[in-house]
């Protein structure tokens, strides 16, 4: 099958050569079209870096990147973000702030509204389409921000941590949600979690990353029946490729750790 | 304010005009440097009936408008490529904070000579220092539009046109907000004061004339009628501002 993105030898420096952070370093991975890639690592390792690359909201990076075997620079249209960060627009209201994409398409206004409402009932929010951001939890404007990305209607949809500061239960639940779009849409995915069941539970393959900076430690591929939902997580091979990953994670994250506690302890400021 | 609060200020405020009353009627103050309280209530009627007070308050209700519509028109702009021009925006910030403290007002004696005797002169002495504060809370507002959100503007493909009226000027909208109600109140203020110090005009023109009459009980009913009616004008500013606030 035909490869939807590919990320060739992607090195990523903030600052300048000498000195400066090496971000990510020579990352390679072909993603092909409807798969769905969860990129797990350690904090700080250079996933929204890398998305931001993809993305085309990073300039000046090695490597190359091809949407569609083209070669690309700067924003495309067929990637569709969705940011770790908040980023609904609090004076719109949800039907408004997942209609924008059509809006800057010029789409009309009545049509943008039915396409929006689509959206918004995937992603599990009918009968909030006139509420504003500042009325909804945090999991409910994240889902917001995933409907409006939807609505761009991406080939290529990048979620940087969409769940991060949700508890554990509603996590699981809208993982069954992503799941069910995913279904239904297609659409080629990358998700970037910290959550290792998460990632098992969502995904094709699982990237794990290694702490700064950042390169691909290993690629697994995960071989758990269609449709998968947070039941999932009782198979016994579930259980086994979460060991083998946290196994690879554990000692990343340590090395993180002790890495920022030594910047810490000679007074710098770990990034 | 609790209502706790607004019961105590209003109790103070209460307090403050009796005690003023009192020392008024008794004679330990001049009942001609202070009259007592309620004969300068008493004399606004006639201020308003004889003098012009309803004229003289719309006139300057209107230049205050004017001045501030006028600031906003070329304040907004030039906040905005203060903000996106980041050198030009550097260069031009402590003017700007120098301009903020400065008595802008001195200056109407130039404004004179360009303009006249004219509410023109009083405008622009408005437009002045309103424009001021309405560039600052401009450049300040885009400048902390968060990250993200150009971003967001970015991969949605949007035009910098775009991305200006549809995702920055609103989220810098309620700190626009702040400079556009600092820059109310100041082009009330220097509007007043210019009408005062000239002769021309609304609210000021009639305390000027009433003091050069030595109306003074009339004078002071002038004096409080401005200071309520810029009071209660700047609790609805307020009050609109928080209403309108998106978050
Ligand atoms: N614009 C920037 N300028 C300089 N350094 C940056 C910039 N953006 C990120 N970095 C640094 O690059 C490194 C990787 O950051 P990045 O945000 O990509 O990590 P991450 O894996 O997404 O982390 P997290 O899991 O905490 O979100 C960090 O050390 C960060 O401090
Ligand atoms: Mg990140």
């Amino acid at each position: 099958m035909a490869n939807d993105l590919e990320i060739r030898g992607v090195s990523k420096r903030y600052g300048d050569p000498p000195g400066g952070l090496l971000a990510i370093s020579d990352i390679s991975l072909n993603v092909q079209k409807g798969e769905f890639v969860s990129i797990i690592g350690p904090s700080g390792c250079g996933k929204s870096t890398l998305f931001g690359i993809i993305g085309g909201l990073v300039p000046d990076y090695d490597g190359e990147v091809r949407v569609g075997g083209q070669r690309h620079v700067g924003t495309h249209k067929d990637i569709g973000i969705v940011f770790q960060e908040e980023s609904t627009l609090p004076w719109r209201t949800v039907l408004t702030n997942v209609a924008l994409p059509l809006e800057i398409q010029g789409v009309s206004r009545a049509e943008r509204e039915e396409r929006a409402r689509h959206y918004i009932e995937l992603v599990g929010l009918a009968g909030f389409e006139n509420s504003r951001p500042v009325e909804l939890s945090g999991g409910m404007r994240q889902r917001t921000a995933i409907a409006r990305t939807l609505a761009f209607q991406p080939k290529v949809l990048l979620m940087d941590e969409p769940f991060g500061a949700l508890d554990e239960q509603t996590r699981l639940l809208l993982g069954d949600r992503v799941l069910a779009i995913h279904k239904e849409l297609k659409q080629t995915t990358l998700l970037i979690t910290h959550n290792i069941t998460e990632a098992v539970q969502l995904s094709d393959r699982v990237v794990v990353m290694s702490y700064r900076p950042g390169r691909v430690l290993r690629i697994l591929d995960i071989d758990l029946p269609r449709p998968r939902s947070s039941d999932s997580v009782t198979d016994e091979r579930f259980g086994r490729y979460v060991a083998a990953i946290w196994g690879d994670l554990r000692a990343e994250a340590s090395r993180g750790m002790k890495e920022a506690e030594a910047l810490r302890g000679t007074g710098r400021r770990a990034g | 304010m609790t209502r706790g609060g607004s019961i105590g200020s209003i109790g103070l405020l209460v307090a403050v005009v009796a005690g003023l009353e009192a020392l008024s009627r008794t004679g330990r103050v001049s009942a001609f440097v202070m009259p007592p309280p309620s004969e300068i209530l008493a004399a606004i009627p006639a201020l308003v009936l004889h003098e012009g007070l309803g004229y003289a308050t719309w006139l300057t209700f209107n230049t205050t408008f004017a001045a501030t519509a006028a600031a906003l028109l070329l304040g907004v702009p030039a906040g905005t490529l203060l903000a996106r021009r980041r050198v030009l925006g550097q260069a031009y910030e402590p003017w700007l904070e120098a301009a903020f403290a400065a008595p802008i007002i001195l200056l109407y004696p130039l404004f004179l000579i360009f303009f006249g005797r004219s509410l023109v002169t009083v405008a622009v002495m408005g437009f002045v220092v309103a424009v001021i504060p309405v560039i600052i809370k401009t450049r300040e507002g885009i400048i902390g539009v968060r990250p993200v959100l150009h971003n967001l503007a970015l991969s949605l493909h949007m035009t910098p046109l775009q991305s200006l009226t549809k995702i920055v000027l609103p989220a810098a909208l309620p700190t626009i907000f702040v400079g556009l109600r600092l820059g109310l109140i100041y082009a009330m203020i220097n509007i007043v004061a210019v009408e005062f110090l000239v002769g021309i005009g609304g609210l000021g023109f009639v305390v000027a004339d009433m003091y050069d009459r030595y109306d003074i009980p009339s004078m002071y009913s002038a004096v409080v009628f401005v200071i309520v009616l810029s009071s209660l004008f700047f609790l609805l500013i307020e009050r609109g501002e928080r209403w309108l606030r998106p978050v």
